[in-house]
């Protein structure tokens, strides 16, 4: 076992047990924390993956944005002094039942297609020009409707949230 | 790149079990928000694994979008948990039923 597979195997270990950590744990400002793990997990996994620009990405969008924006919305809709923050289960034997047809189907989906895809690519390379010259050519329409999206969603976030005026 | 591809598929399909244990079994409503964050995680890191393993750069922009749409839902979902809770201030799923008749 190199190097790059330890690497691997922490990462991934990172990244599975604050996924755990996330869904199981009673106090919300826990998940958000290792929400942030998950999220560090798999960023790492993208440099091994030897994706440059959206392992940046990923820190920059998940954690800079998403997870302030999860932390904003904790903070808001919770009374952090009292023990409101703490919050159950509910629905967990169906829950269950559904999450072991959908990891069977998602291991019988692998196990049938993996052995199709060939050996891993060539030397690491900087991907950051390519991706900017396909979103540039081939999908110039999509990155248009995406920032089209994002502006919609901006102002529809901002007109929902604000507290509204009595007239 | 000794790690086969097979390891990282497993990897997210992990992970998007763990975010739908996360959106049916919690009743929170931010809670499920970092669910549905694990999974498109989960989606991506597929994209990314594929990507990288068939030496396709198109996978990468993919999940350029993916995190584009995964932000603005995390925007609008929570502006709409707050809009919620300025009316009924609770973020329990099963509290929130005014569109239950």
């Amino acid at each position: 076992m190199e190097t790059f597979d330890i690497v691997f195997y922490i990462f991934a270990t990172l990244t599975i047990v604050s996924a755990f950590v996330v869904v199981f744990t009673k106090n919300i400002m826990y998940a958000a924390f290792s929400l942030l793990f998950t999220f560090i997990g798999v960023a790492a996994l993208y440099v091994l993956l030897h994706a440059d620009f959206l392992a940046v990405t990923q820190i920059l969008i998940y954690v800079g944005g998403i997870l302030v924006l999860l932390l904003f919305g904790v903070m808001l809709t919770n009374n952090v002094v009292s023990v409101d923050i703490k919050t159950g289960t509910l629905n967990t034997i169906p829950a269950l039942v559904a999450a072991a047809v959908i990891v069977g189907s998602l291991a019988a989906v692998f196990y049938m297609t993996w052995s199709t895809v060939g050996e891993p690519a060539t030397a690491p390379t900087a991907t950051t020009r390519a991706i900017g010259e396909l979103l540039m050519t081939g999908y110039a329409l999509p990155f248009e409707v995406a920032s089209v999206v994002l502006l919609a969603a901006l102002i529809g976030a901002a007109l929902m949230a604000r507290r509204t005026r009595k007239p | 790149m000794s790690v086969p591809l097979p390891y990282y598929l497993a990897l997210s399909a992990v992970l998007f079990t763990i975010g739908v244990v996360g959106v049916l079994v919690r009743r929170n409503v931010i809670v499920v928000f970092m669910a549905i964050e694990l999974m498109l995680n989960s989606v991506n890191l597929t994209l990314v694994a594929f990507s990288s393993f068939l030496g396709d750069v198109t996978g990468q922009a993919l999940v350029f979008f993916v995190m584009a749409v995964a932000a603005a839902e995390a925007a609008v979902g929570l502006a709409i948990v707050i809009a919620v809770y300025r009316n009924k201030p609770t973020v329990h799923l099963d509290d929130i039923n005014i569109l239950k008749w």
